[in-house]
């Protein structure tokens, strides 16, 4: 599966009332390790279809950044039924990430 | 039987990939074990200036990742593993990682530096909820609010002076009376009409719900302490060298990082120190990858005597 843009018009649908459990990478194009953590992203999106892997960009999506009070990029989220259920932030190895599925 | 490299890199940063360049490129099988992701440090930074070839600059990330696609194309292999436990004292060399045992004839050791933490109880748990090492990435979030920067150093002075031109008011909290960063800082930190300083003061505690509220800091010279409200903290202490696995093997200085001299000899033969992870007077992309080259030379000589 491709990685899914995600932008508030379909963040409801796709994440809150998506029936996988959804990963979504917060990032911004200045970013440094943002680049570092997008291929294992990409990675994880092609070997995981059971996962939906999301991708917001906090600049163009403001308001879902600060939604979710993101102070910091890269930061990961997961959410299962609409709830976030685990948080990471900064640069992680691709094992440590797929730890927090 | 199994495999023996004739080298094995540890740590995919600058340092790291120009050894793996020249080894390689000397007909020698190579394998860089990385953790996270090529580039090391300098993935944090958006723009390099000072290494050479790039009039426009370069991104950190870019240019990490072209060295290592410079070391593949001549046979260089990376694999993506944490090295948990090493054994360099053998004359075949061991390293454990989560996804095995490998073997090595010698091993070039570039493993880094990473920002210094304080210390303090909640510090991690609160790693971007207010906490942050990293002003050029972090600092965007908190435009109009107030920031607390930790140190005196030149990156501390950076980032105070980049947090300054986003932020409503930046604290510098400072342990010394004067700044240790040079002088091209001193005048427009100390000019920059949002920017205060604490000197003498240390910070005991970081006051926090689920996110930063402030902290609480301590003067030395007047023995008090108090409270101040800030919305981040950017702690600009300095880094640390990542060498606690060669601890008890190699000679390692009381700093922390692993005596060699310019040849990148350490304490044992056949293991190769290059990097900020050496003992070196200056740390910079270009003396990173000219240790690369320097650990290549030895690194080989090493491998004709064994052979």
């Amino acid at each position: 599966m491709s990685v899914l843009l995600v932008n508030k018009n379909n963040f409801q649908k796709e994440v809150l009332e998506s029936d996988r459990p959804v990963l979504i990478d917060f990032w911004a194009s200045w970013c440094g390790p943002c680049k570092a953590i997008s291929p294992m992203i990409d990675e994880i999106s092609e070997e995981h279809p059971e996962i939906k892997v999301c991708k917001i960009n906090i600049d163009e999506e403001q308001e879902l950044a600060t939604q979710f009070d993101i102070m910091s990029v890269p930061t990961l989220l997961v959410i299962k039924d609409g709830k976030v259920v685990n948080q990471s932030v900064g640069l992680k190895p691709k094992n440590q990430i797929l730890q927090m599925l | 039987m199994e495999k023996i490299y004739d080298v094995i890199v540890i740590g995919g940063g600058p340092a790291g990939y120009t050894s793996a360049i020249y080894t390689s490129r000397a007909g020698f099988d190579t394998l860089v074990l990385e953790k996270v992701s090529a580039g090391g440090q300098m993935t944090q930074t958006p723009q390099i200036d000072n290494y050479p070839g790039f009039p426009e600059s370069v991104d950190g990330y870019a240019l990490g990742s072209k060295m290592q696609q410079g070391a593949e194309r001549f046979g260089t292999k990376t694999m993506q593993s944490e090295v948990i436990e090493v054994n360099l004292k053998d004359k075949i060399k061991t390293i454990k990682t989560p996804d095995g045992v490998l073997l090595a004839h010698s091993v070039i050791i570039a493993t880094g530096a990473e920002h210094k933490h304080l210390g303090l109880e909640n510090e991690e748990k609160l790693i971007g909820k207010g906490v942050g090492y990293c002003a050029a990435c972090d600092g965007i979030f908190y435009k109009g609010k107030t920031v607390t920067v930790i140190g005196g150093g030149n990156s501390a002075a950076a980032d105070a002076l980049f947090l300054s031109k986003i932020c409503e008011k930046v604290i510098v909290v400072h342990r010394r009376d004067t700044l240790r960063a040079e002088k091209v800082y001193h005048e427009p930190l100390l000019k920059a009409q949002n920017v205060e300083f604490e000197w003498n003061s240390t910070v005991c505690e970081i006051l926090a719900d689920n996110k930063v509220m402030g902290i609480k800091i301590k003067n030395s010279a007047q023995g008090t302490e108090k409270e101040i409200h800030t919305d981040g903290v950017f702690i600009s202490i300095g880094r640390a060298p990542q060498t606690e696995l060669f601890r008890g093997q190699l000679d390692i200085d009381k700093n922390g990082y692993i005596i060699a001299d310019e040849t990148t000899k350490t304490s044992i033969s056949g293991v190769f120190a290059v990097g900020d992870v050496r003992t070196k007077p200056v740390r910079q992309i270009v003396t990173a990858t000219a240790d690369g080259a320097c650990a290549s030379h030895f690194a080989e000589e090493y491998l004709a005597t064994i052979q």
